[in-house]
């Protein structure tokens, strides 16, 4: 055995267990840039916004305002469809701070349309997806075609939340 | 045909580690000291000899300490030397050690110390909650989000696109856990069954408790030296002889994450410069990253040592396995032996080195050994480093 001079709790230690609760005082005002604040603009209208790069056809959603691969400025606003398919799904029993969640929160990824399943980059979302924790478990939810939930138009306030979730068509 | 002709030789001397645990009562400082002071000691070296450090670590919100390359420095050996720090996520602790590669490479130090070091623990309420900063703050953070959905999500596109079962999944932490329990270093080695893990805490399905490594502190360190003057310390050098490394977008909801194409392309850039034509025939020993039990599946497919898909079938016949024909994860991966992030990088480059060197113990394989690769992997499923070593 190696002769341990480094000093890891002791097995009593590890028995006492006490509960922090606490959340980061880390507060940030970040800036949403050219490309997302006009996305973000657009979700208030209940539009999803990208852009296209004119050299290459590539659709960037959320959109970005030059190519990576081209490296030039992407030059024209686009709308997408708020439909697509489901591309992975999961149900998080745990919140962000790891505390144990009664009722699993699902979220997966979406692939808008137009886009074609022989993409290997496509536009696409991150959300929440309005199904249950059964179609997650037994995949039925994977490939089906979902459309977002919007929020009432005077609720939404330019933030990715103003889709509910996206949920099967 | 190998194409690192033009670069210096560059050969690995020594490496040292502190075992990996859930909280240790050490600064980052004393257990970076641990760990170099026992690779110079294999290396039969002193720190006066030592030409250039680089040290590997991930978030500074992890250690809770900014411009932790600094901070380290001294605990590293650092101090009056040219030092650099590296960080690329997750892939970082096998990036510590392709930096320390291209600094001898390159012909501008002869013999570099690389540390990597990571303290898991002091994160509250508990270090999950550090990566909330990893995300988009506009388009993602607002959702929520914890490190585990990420994972998830990939894991279960990759079960849904080759109809691989949770069952097969879960025979890799039983594998990495039985591995190690000969790793002296380790924090969770044991045995335990598939039906373990599939009865484990669900966290986020098709995540569960035993699916996932463990918060770690812990420490690493290597020396390596230009191949003019190894054998002036040891008879069996181990040479560094192919590397590579790339980085993808951060769009990761737009992309597919099946398949790994950042491994891949890491993993051609290394093969090509090692000469590897064909990586099953030619690769004895692996060490793919593991932070999730899947994820050694996922990369043993990027890294090209089976096809898209077949991992999980290989897997299961024993191929993989520390008696098999490419023994992977031989010291007990992250799963078993803990994942420090930088540090358990460099433990599984640390660890080929070993196998190929002969001196693994335990945790040796049985069949001989002359071509090992260790892997790291991280940030947004963007960031891959592959490391090809020979004795």
């Amino acid at each position: 055995m190696i002769s341990v001079t480094v000093h890891p709790l002791k097995e009593e230690d590890l028995k006492r267990h006490p509960v922090v609760e606490d959340k980061p005082k880390a507060r940030y005002s970040y800036t949403a840039g050219q490309a997302l604040s006009v996305f973000l603009n657009g979700l208030k209208e209940g539009k999803i916004l990208g852009r296209k790069c004119t050299k290459c056809g590539r659709i960037y959603v959320p959109p970005r305002m030059y190519c990576e691969d081209c490296f030039v400025p992407t030059s024209l606003w686009v709308e997408v469809k708020d439909e697509g398919v489901v591309m992975t799904a999961v149900a998080s029993f745990i919140s962000w701070t790891r505390e144990r969640l009664d009722h699993p929160e699902i979220v997966g990824t979406i692939r808008l349309f137009p886009s074609t399943a022989r993409d290997y980059v496509y536009p696409g979302l991150f959300h929440r997806i309005c199904c249950s924790y059964e179609d997650v478990r037994n995949m039925t939810i994977f490939g089906k075609i979902v459309k977002a939930r919007w929020k009432p138009r005077e609720e939404r306030t330019g933030s990715i939340n103003d889709i509910e979730c996206f949920e099967v068509v | 045909m190998r194409t690192n002709l033009r670069f210096r030789p560059v050969a690995v001397i020594g490496a040292g580690m502190t075992p990996f645990r859930r909280r240790m009562l050490d600064t980052p400082q004393e257990l970076a000291w641990e760990a170099s002071r026992r690779a110079l000691d294999e290396a039969g070296l002193e720190l006066r000899d030592v030409d250039c450090v680089v040290i590997g670590s991930a978030p500074d919100a992890f250690d809770g300490v900014h411009m932790k390359g600094e901070y380290l420095a001294h605990g590293a050996g650092g101090v009056r030397k040219p030092v650099s720090r590296v960080y690329v996520g997750g892939a970082t602790g096998v990036m510590t050690a392709i930096s320390a590669w291209y600094h001898v490479a390159s012909g501008l130090c002869q013999k570099v110390l690389a540390v990597a070091e990571e303290k898991m623990s002091p994160g509250r309420p508990h270090p999950q909650s550090v990566f909330r900063y990893i995300w988009d703050p506009i388009t993602e953070k607002p959702l929520n989000p914890n490190l585990i959905w990420i994972f998830a999500m990939e894991m279960h596109r990759y079960m849904n696109v080759n109809r691989v079962s949770k069952e097969d999944i879960a025979l890799v932490s039983v594998k990495n856990k039985r591995n190690a329990k000969k790793n002296q270093y380790s924090q969770l080695g044991g045995d335990i069954t598939v039906d373990d893990v599939l009865k484990s805490e669900v966290l986020v399905w098709p995540v569960q408790l035993l699916d996932v490594s463990p918060v770690s502190d812990g420490a690493a360190a290597m020396v390596l030296v230009s191949g003019d003057i190894a054998r002036r310390y040891t008879d069996t050098p181990i040479w560094v002889e192919g590397v590579g490394w790339t980085l993808d977008n951060t769009s990761w909801p737009g992309r597919e994450l099946a398949y790994p194409r950042y491994l891949e392309n890491a993993a051609r850039m290394a093969y090509k410069m090692a000469g590897i034509e064909r990586p099953q025939k030619e690769i004895d020993v692996v060490e793919p990253y593991d932070p999730f039990d899947y994820k050694e599946l996922h990369h043993l497919e990027g890294l090209l040592l089976a096809k898209k898909g077949e991992a999980p079938t290989l897997m299961r016949e024993g191929f993989f396995d520390v008696d098999g024909e490419i023994p992977s994860s031989p010291s007990g991966g992250l799963l078993g032996v803990g994942n420090p992030i930088a540090a358990a990088g460099l433990m599984k480059t640390i660890s080929i080195y070993w196998q190929l060197k002969g001196t693994a113990g335990g945790m040796q394989v049985k069949k001989s050994v002359h071509t090992g690769v260790a892997q790291a992997w991280g940030d947004l499923m963007q960031a891959s480093t592959v490391i090809v070593m020979r004795n």
